[in-house]
């Protein structure tokens, strides 16, 4: 083939890297100087999610489980910090735990960026605590089941979860308001569903983010089992924009600082609640180009064909 | 003998498990063998890294391709092996500043936590950051509208693609209420919510009855291929 044609069948994959790396860095640039982000419709999901922590008593006691990494924190990082901000928006206390090796430092981590940073009245094991990882993936949900703290009898710092005033109330994980719970694969929401959500006889909600690869499988279960669901960054978004109108409308300001916040008053949202917003600019430079190369993959594919056709008459 | 015990073990075990949800009274039996399995994955840390020092001393002894790989692989986990259990900068505890080695392993400033926060992190990510270029490459030479099924997938895919970004809203946000299904992020929603919660729904049927079936088989010692070599099926 010539012309055109014949450079995007010869083309070297190098030059997709680079429209790939251009298409990513493009809206990152654009956005980090203009400081704006994407306006977000919230689907039915995401809303769940966001109402499912609202209409919570205030002091209801929320099970927070991190089941990812770093290497999937670029989608739920922001999961995991909206999730943390709203129940300390609505005066929710937080139990953290993880199933993955390194969520109880992803933990650690949402700590330090929401609780300790914009609600520093909050206190360690009384309005929140990170109980850090345990092994035994599907096992752990089975103790949890009957016995909450036989399977964290210690947090992640090593004080007994025996007579920690946040616990006090907790027998079993049925005794928690929500399970919210953040999913980078095995173990992960799945198994939550499987193992705790449907042997507790749907008397624990859970609401559940997870990455883009997941969502699909996710899909079953809600809204039956999983009442509320984020899928990837997306999700995120949405989230993410939902609390933010929360905190914007002037109506909620009351509210918001009756729980003690410093936050909420303030018409600027801080730019590690709009990362999640800030991130759909590089994912819609990504997929416009995938969508442009399937296309012309698609227009060498069919030149192929039609000139092979030719050669063959 | 061994294999009748080892056989007899995973039989009781599993019974237990599968009994207790039905009968409270075996409720904490349930959580008992839970508790021994949690044991046991922990340990399972133990033998993982043994293979792995194993399996990596191997290939530098034998000088097999990419044995550089491995030494560094060696390298790292003894590092952080070293600097986790040694607490190597661990700030100390307050509430036993006198004990040497009361802090977290993985407190602010700890070494354990620069690992993580300029080595592992960076890493990780960067792989998950990798997929997009190797997925944007094989977009274009591979995702090809051969025939009718592959047309459909390619419709699909361009869907969901726009829809779930501003794009959507961009090109079908004009669409008059009546025609609001047809809008991009409500099809991809459609798409995800009808098309692909009844595929995913038959997939997980089907895995639940095979799971079960295979779990019979372990259960009544018919199939013993998770005793390795030796064990074999009835």
């Amino acid at each position: 083939m010539q012309g055109v044609l014949g450079i995007l069948e010869r083309l070297d994959r190098r030059w997709v890297f680079l429209a790939m790396a251009l298409a990513v860095a493009g809206p990152i640039l654009v956005m980090g100087i203009t400081r704006k982000t994407l306006p977000e419709t919230p689907t039915d999901a995401s809303r769940a999610v966001f109402q499912a922590v609202q209409s919570l008593p205030r002091g209801s006691t929320v099970l927070l489980s991190f089941d990812f990494d770093p290497g999937s924190a670029g989608e739920l990082e922001p999961m995991g910090v909206s999730m943390a901000r709203q129940c300390a928006l609505c005066g929710h206390k937080m139990v953290f735990i993880s199933l993955w090796p390194l969520g109880g430092q992803m933990i650690d981590q949402t700590i330090k960026k929401v609780l300790r940073a914009d609600f520093p009245h909050l206190q360690d094991g009384v309005d929140y605590v990170n109980l850090g990882f345990q092994a035994g993936n599907e096992q752990v949900m089975r103790v949890v089941l009957t016995d909450f703290k036989r399977a964290f009898p210690t947090t992640k710092s090593g004080r007994a979860t025996a007579d920690l005033p946040i616990l006090s109330g907790i027998q079993r994980v049925g005794d928690f308001a929500l399970l919210a719970e953040v999913s980078a694969g095995y173990p992960g929401s799945k198994e939550w569903v499987q193992y705790v959500v449907s042997a507790s006889g749907g008397k624990l909600p859970m609401v559940s983010g997870c990455t883009g690869v997941q969502t699909p499988q996710l899909y079953p279960y809600f809204p039956g089992q999983i009442r509320g669901l984020l899928g990837a960054i997306k999700g995120a978004a949405e989230y993410e924009s939902l609390i933010n109108a929360w905190v914007l409308d002037p109506a909620n300001a009351a509210e918001i600082a009756s729980t003690g916040a410093d936050v909420g008053v303030s018409a600027v949202i801080p730019p590690k609640y709009l990362e999640a917003q800030r991130r759909m600019g590089p994912q819609l430079g990504a997929h416009l180009l995938m969508v442009v190369l399937i296309l012309l993959g698609n227009v060498v594919y069919l030149a192929q064909r039609r000139s092979q056709r030719r050669a063959a008459a | 003998m061994m294999r009748i015990v080892a056989m007899a073990i995973a039989s009781i075990a599993g019974l237990v498990m599968l009994l207790s949800p039905f009968f409270p009274d075996l409720e904490s039996v349930g959580a008992q063998s839970s508790e021994i399995f949690n044991v046991i994955a922990a340990i399972a840390f133990i033998l993982g890294a043994g293979s792995l020092v194993k399996v990596n001393l191997s290939r530098i002894g034998r000088r097999d391709a990419g044995w550089g790989y491995a030494l560094v692989t060696l390298l790292c986990f003894a590092i952080t092996l070293i600097v986790g259990l040694g607490k190597i900068g661990v700030p100390p505890n307050p509430q036993f500043a006198a004990t040497p080695w009361a802090g977290e392993k993985d407190a602010a400033g700890s070494a354990f936590a620069w690992i993580y926060e300029f080595v592992l992190t960076p890493i990780t990510s960067t792989m998950f950051a990798l997929l997009a270029f190797y997925v944007a490459s094989a977009a274009f030479r591979a995702f090809r509208a051969k025939n009718r099924e592959a047309m459909l997938l390619l419709g699909t895919a361009f869907i969901v693609l726009l829809g779930r970004t501003f794009a959507g809203v961009w090109l079908t946000g004009g669409l008059p209420e009546w025609a609001s299904g047809l809008r991009l992020e409500n099809l991809s929603m459609f798409i995800m919510q009808v098309f692909n919660t009844a595929g995913n729904r038959a997939i997980i049927i089907g895995i639940a009855l095979g799971v079960t079936a295979t779990s019979l088989r372990i259960l009544l010692g018919i199939d013993r291929s998770w005793m390795g070599a030796g064990g074999g099926s009835a």
